[in-house]
């Protein structure tokens, strides 16, 4: 059986949800099974059109610090976060939405990326997988 | 007896940057059939070091890893059953 890593996405910001993507990529490369739970401003990112759409988490400058990170990234042809989540998914990788921030924050399934969301759980799903888990990663 | 054919696959990684030379090496392993070569070429340091350990990891066959002077080539072989 394969190792397993678990990453929690929390955070909305840019950055953040750059480095759980790229990390999450990695493992599967690596051969790991990965799952990835997105939750509170995490969440907010696999809305419909939105996954690109989170401030830097610093020096963000009202965009400006954001808008020449992205110049930067574009000239050493950085993947799009789009890119890499569909990586993601090629690659076997779960994408998993938190049920209780859905209420909280009033999301409807039909408002994410059914496409690549693998189920809906909350936190005794995580533990579960992350007790099997040799990586967990909170982010 | 038919004779066994062994088809190479190139993974073209040359200007790409982390994680993609992994990521494309990890689809081209998945789609590979056994007794298949797979053929990376980039030019991403850190990947030259990291290919290895993933082919490792998926308990791959490390055939070669070619150094040129502004790319480098590494070679696998996925595992015969």
């Amino acid at each position: 059986m394969n190792e397993k890593a678990t990453i929690i996405v929390h955070s909305g910001d840019y950055d953040k949800v750059y480095s759980a993507l790229i990390i999450g990529n990695g493992a599967l490369a690596m051969g790991m099974d990965v799952s990835m739970y997105f939750t509170f401003f995490g969440l907010e990112r696999l809305k419909k059109g939105k996954l690109d759409k989170g401030k830097l988490s610093r020096m963000h400058l009202l965009g400006l610090g954001k808008a020449m990170i992205r110049k930067k990234m574009k000239k050493i042809n950085v993947r799009s976060l789009d890119g890499l989540l569909s990586d993601f998914v090629e690659l076997g990788g779960k994408i998993l939405a938190c049920d209780m921030t859905m209420e909280i924050m009033g999301i409807k399934k039909k408002d994410l990326r059914e496409d690549v969301i693998t189920d809906y759980c909350s936190v005794g799903t995580y533990v579960k997988e992350a007790k099997e888990s040799t990586m967990t990663l909170f982010i | 007896m038919s004779s066994k054919v062994v088809n190479t696959i190139t993974v073209d990684c040359l200007g790409e940057t982390c994680p993609i030379p992994l990521v494309e090496t990890r689809k081209a392993v998945r789609k590979a059939s056994p007794g298949d070569i797979i053929e990376v070429i980039g030019d991403h340091e850190s990947s030259k070091k990291e290919i290895p350990m993933a082919v490792e990891a998926l308990g791959l066959e490390l055939l070669s890893i070619v150094e040129k002077d502004d790319h480098w080539i590494i070679k696998i072989k996925i595992p015969e059953k």
